[in-house]
């Protein structure tokens, strides 16, 4: 193991991974510390999904700018990820939501996004596979670039990419201590030994809090449990992800052909407890099967857990924490990580390496949570 | 011709494909099956995962007795969601 580096990063997710990476093109001696394998947390439990269609700014802009970097990244990094842009439906069930959409979609059409509001009679011509008496809904909102990428392959990709570039990834690697002094960082000391640096980031998922509780940081992370599940391979059925907020479900195919999705439980408790239940089973069934009858034929091969890493307002933690130089957040996804991973990255790195500090560091910084007007994401399914 | 032996039949990954992807640094179980989808089809890996941590054990070393095996997951046979959906006992 490496006795010094310029930066370390906490955590092997897509994050971490995709941070590495854009430190080590631009030449920063950087290492990733990863307790488990690579993706092990909740980029290996995720959706698949990349979506544009947000309620708050910050999301809206750090995920349209992010979908113009997926759009080439199979070719940067050199390796398939599975980008692909069928878009993303989203359910309208009602006149409150129809309010809310409007707002959604004018402030995403001021940031350039191409986006739609549909009547009910459109949503077949995009999935015909869908029952719109069953999902009880009065339109839709629709954006075309939404779209799709393979977690884990986009996750390895990056990975392989910073190692080409002179990063160094180590797994089954734990953090036991960070060591500060007089506000800084100093060091960081895993099982595996000790590496000095004064620049650490937290992008360690749900496990975020403890690594910012080692010195002394509170972040506002509540872990809540999240169950998905994957079907067997069919041929193409669909392309565009299907989500609604009012039932919480969302499902899509995937490219090699099965259809994954999730939807909370009535019951749900945060927590870290990780067996699937036997409800989800069902209350997933019932609500797939009613937005798309056909698929009761369709048989279900298994379902897991992932978790989101929930804060306050349903958005991510980013940038250094005042009281404590060189401690870096990029955590707090809510849910949403993968999906806005390449340009979050790609700010941090550029704020690590020159400085620079866009206004969107700023409102998303964990200082934010002092103040009282919180901005909340209302845009979250799962 | 060239033989041929396949690893997982669900997904159609030869033995070639994971000896491959374990010298490209996928030496954790896990990262393989999310490499090259072993154990995701609908023998939820009841045929290759034995036989992928046999090629694991002669590649890296490692005991097959000390590879964690993937997370088995519900319902562990393929039920449709239709029989889900139902309420019927």
């Amino acid at each position: 193991m490496k006795k010094k580096a310029d930066v370390v990063i906490i955590g092997g997710g897509i994050n971490g991974c995709s941070l590495a990476y854009n430190l080590a093109k631009k030449k920063v001696d950087v290492v990733v510390v990863e307790k488990n394998y690579l993706s092990s947390g909740a980029t290996g439990a995720c959706g698949a999904g990349i979506r544009q269609q947000w309620s708050t700014i910050e999301n809206a802009k750090l995920s349209i700018e992010s979908v113009k970097i997926f759009e080439k990244l199979s070719k940067e990094l050199d390796q398939d990820i599975e980008f692909r842009q069928g878009g993303y439906l989203i359910a309208v069930h009602d006149e409150k939501e129809l309010i809310q959409a409007e707002k959604n979609v004018a402030m995403q059409r001021s940031l350039g996004l191409k986006v739609d509001i549909l009547d009910v009679g459109k949503i077949n011509s995009i999935i015909p596979i869908l029952d719109v008496k069953g999902m009880n809904v009065i339109g839709a909102t629709f954006c075309p670039t939404d779209g799709h990428a393979n977690p884990f392959k986009t996750n390895f990709a990056y990975a392989y990419a910073a190692r080409i570039n002179g990063a160094e990834i180590y797994t089954h690697t734990k953090v036991k201590r960070i060591k500060t002094n007089e506000n800084k960082i100093k060091s960081v000391e895993t099982d595996k030994g000790s590496i000095k640096t004064d620049c650490v980031v937290n992008a360690a998922g749900i496990d975020s809090k403890d690594i910012a509780s080692m010195v002394n940081v509170n972040l506002p992370i509540i872990a809540y449990r999240k169950e998905i599940m994957a079907t067997e391979c069919l041929e193409p059925l669909f392309e565009a992800m299907v989500v609604s907020f009012k039932d919480g479900i969302y499902f899509s195919q995937q490219r090699e052909g099965q259809i994954i999705g999730g939807i909370p439980i009535p019951e749900e408790i945060s927590g870290y407890k990780t067996i699937p239940t036997f409800t989800f089973m069902q209350h997933m069934a019932k609500t797939i099967v009613r937005y798309a009858p056909i698929l009761k034929h369709v048989n279900m091969l298994r379902h897991w857990t992932g978790f989101y890493d929930v804060t306050p307002d349903a958005r991510p933690i980013l940038g250094e924490v005042k009281k404590l130089k060189g401690f870096i957040q990029c955590n707090g996804f809510s849910g949403h990580g993968f999906m806005i991973s390449p340009m979050v990255t790609k700010i941090l790195s550029e704020y690590i390496v020159d400085g620079k500090t866009p206004s969107i560091l700023e409102n998303l910084n964990l200082d934010r949570f002092k103040g009282k007007n919180i901005v909340h994401e209302r845009s979250v399914v799962g | 011709m060239k033989k041929i032996s396949i690893v997982c039949r669900c997904e159609d990954i030869t033995e070639d494909d994971v000896i491959k992807a374990i010298d490209e640094g996928y030496t954790d179980m896990e990262e393989l099956r999310k490499k090259l989808r072993i154990g995701m089809g609908p023998c939820q890996g009841r045929v290759c995962i034995q036989l992928v941590a046999k090629i694991l054990e002669k590649k890296t070393g490692k005991k097959v007795s000390s590879i964690p095996l993937p997370t088995s997951r519900p319902p562990e046979i393929p039920v449709s969601l239709g029989t889900l959906a139902s309420d019927e006992k």
